[in-house]
């Protein structure tokens, strides 16, 4: 305790950030979920403790089917970009000279900072039925018509990939180059092959990096209505594009809360499977 | 094995700069259609977009946004840091976790609670409610930043400077805050980014005045377009400025 300093100044410091916080999240926040047990009787809301609007995602198609799509895509965009970053990470943390290494990340991160919209965008270009892929595979002639990639899932997991290889190449660096040399050469004094030393070592010691990126990506990938919007079409939707419709044409707000509120749940409960290895307070 | 981990860091810079690089590109396009082949380059798209009053509109909206939530997003946050890292409060660790706790909700949803509430109690959309979410949304970063580094080592400059008989307001401008230059610039720079780039809330939270990201996604239902390549590119490089910003303040605090 500082001298001349007492707790009520203290609390002056902290009160504007602590009022803004209550005022414009958690006090929404609340709204929301009380929000979410209201439902619509013709246009009028009425309050209380209605459970139809979760009865209604557990029933119509539309609405769980939303949540299973949801579900399959964040998982497979997080497998599929653990996989494809863990290398290139490794390559930047070992094979790089380390002078070169800082740079080496902040060129492999900087489309990082494109924005969705943009980024989206951007792959419909390449993916598109007169763009970039289609036109080079004809020219090669690898294919005679135009492919379908754009408005499919493929055309949704890629893009999310392409962010979160990104956001995993640097997680999972800061966990490699924090590793002490030390443990590569003692295990190939003992005998280990390069496979071997990976497989029982480097990869258990960067269980926390991979933990880490794979829960920022899931919960970045579950949330975000841009990517499905604009690459995925509207041939199948994802839970933000559900919520969407709802909030637009429908203006069922219940619904809609009703859904975010499932939506945290399932972010709730990735936290707690990954919450054994996530360092959150170390990114 | 060497030769393969060069080629896969050639085939992964390949795909992370795919998109961005073909935006780029045909914003350069000599004619109406963005995708190969290429013809060019022209600088067409450039003026016609520099020309167009809604884009120029949204652009200073979201420069304004950005700035003006960035701001309230810093004072705010390294007010917090101080009082929390200076004093000693009850409950100051369920405090940190609820100004935290917005960075664990994604943005759709702190979208949504706002716009129910300004809803419900009839206060109108406007580039000013979409700043009071892009504050919610940066003031847990901005915090987390700078409360990280209230180190120790700056509390004997503060007692000093106390001891000298400056008043607590002289203490945290004239003092901590310098001190803390660095960080806080690097806390803005980090949320004048985020700012830039957000859609979600912007779209939820604005009606007339709308931003930048919100004015491409209504171009988007026009299809692809080289104006689209033309306004992304300049985005693109905008946020390419403020993370270099960003890195070199970073960075220059690392070696002091």
């Amino acid at each position: 305790m500082n001298a001349g300093t007492g707790t009520k100044l203290g609390w002056g410091f902290v009160a504007p950030a602590l009022l803004w916080t209550l005022a414009f999240f958690i006090v929404p926040f609340l709204v929301m979920g009380a929000m979410s047990f209201a439902t619509l009787e013709g246009r009028s809301l009425v309050w209380g403790l209605h459970l139809d609007n979760y009865i209604e995602l557990a029933t119509r198609a539309y609405l769980w089917r939303a949540i299973l799509v949801s579900l399959e895509i964040t998982v497979t965009v997080t497998i599929v970009s653990v996989v494809l970053a863990y290398p290139l990470a490794a390559i930047i943390a070992f094979r790089v000279p380390p002078q070169w290494q800082r740079l080496a990340l902040l060129l492999a991160i900087l489309p990082f900072w494109t924005s969705y919209v943009v980024r989206s965008y951007a792959w419909l270009l390449v993916l598109a039925r007169e763009g970039l892929i289609n036109q080079a595979l004809m020219n090669v002639g690898l294919i005679v018509e135009p492919i379908t990639l754009a408005n499919t899932r493929f055309a949704t997991v890629t893009g999310f990939v392409h962010f979160f290889v990104m956001l995993l190449t640097l997680t999972i660096y800061a966990n490699l180059v924090q590793l002490s040399p030390n443990y590569r050469r003692a295990a190939a004094d003992l005998g280990a092959n390069a496979v071997q030393t990976f497989r029982h070592v480097i990869l258990p010691l960067t269980l926390p990096g991979i933990a880490t990126g794979a829960f920022l990506t899931f919960v970045l990938c579950i949330g975000d209505y841009v990517t499905p919007q604009v690459l995925g079409g509207n041939n199948e939707l994802t839970m933000p594009q559900v919520i969407m419709v709802q909030l637009g044409r429908r203006a069922d707000f219940p619904l809609a809360s009703a859904l975010a509120i499932v939506m945290m749940a399932i972010v709730t409960l990735a936290y707690l499977a990954s919450a054994r290895w996530l360092r959150l307070d170390r990114v | 094995m060497r030769m393969a981990a060069w080629l896969y860091l050639i085939l992964a810079f390949g795909f992370i700069y795919l998109p961005v690089g073909t935006l780029v590109l045909f914003s350069f396009q000599d004619g109406t259609l963005p995708v190969p082949p290429f013809n060019g380059p022209s600088l067409q798209w450039y003026t016609e977009v520099l020309a167009d009053d809604d884009i120029t509109a949204a652009l200073i909206n979201s420069l304004v946004v950005a700035i003006g939530s960035s701001a309230v997003a810093v004072v705010l946050g390294f007010l917090a840091a101080y009082g929390l890292a200076r004093h000693v409060l009850p409950g100051s660790a369920i405090m940190r976790g609820l100004l935290i706790a917005p960075l664990t909700v994604s943005y759709l949803i702190v979208g949504l609670g706002l716009l129910i509430v300004l809803n419900r109690t009839g206060i109108g959309l406007s580039l000013f409610t979409a700043g009071i979410g892009h504050v919610v949304i940066n003031l847990p970063l901005a915090f987390a930043i700078i409360y990280a580094s209230m180190g120790a080592q700056h509390e004997n400059a503060e007692r000093a400077a106390r001891d000298l008989g400056a008043s607590e307001a002289k203490v945290v401008l004239l003092v901590t805050a310098p001190m803390l230059a660095p960080t806080l610039a690097a806390a803005f720079f980090l949320s004048v980014t985020l700012s830039w780039d957000e859609f979600i809330i912007a779209f939820l939270l604005t009606r007339f005045d709308i931003t930048l990201p919100v004015e491409i996604w209504s171009m988007l239902r026009s299809g692809l377009s080289p104006r689209l390549n033309a306004i992304g590119s300049v985005v693109f490089l905008i946020s390419v400025t403020a993370v270099l910003i960003l890195e070199f303040t970073v960075l220059r605090r690392r070696r002091s």
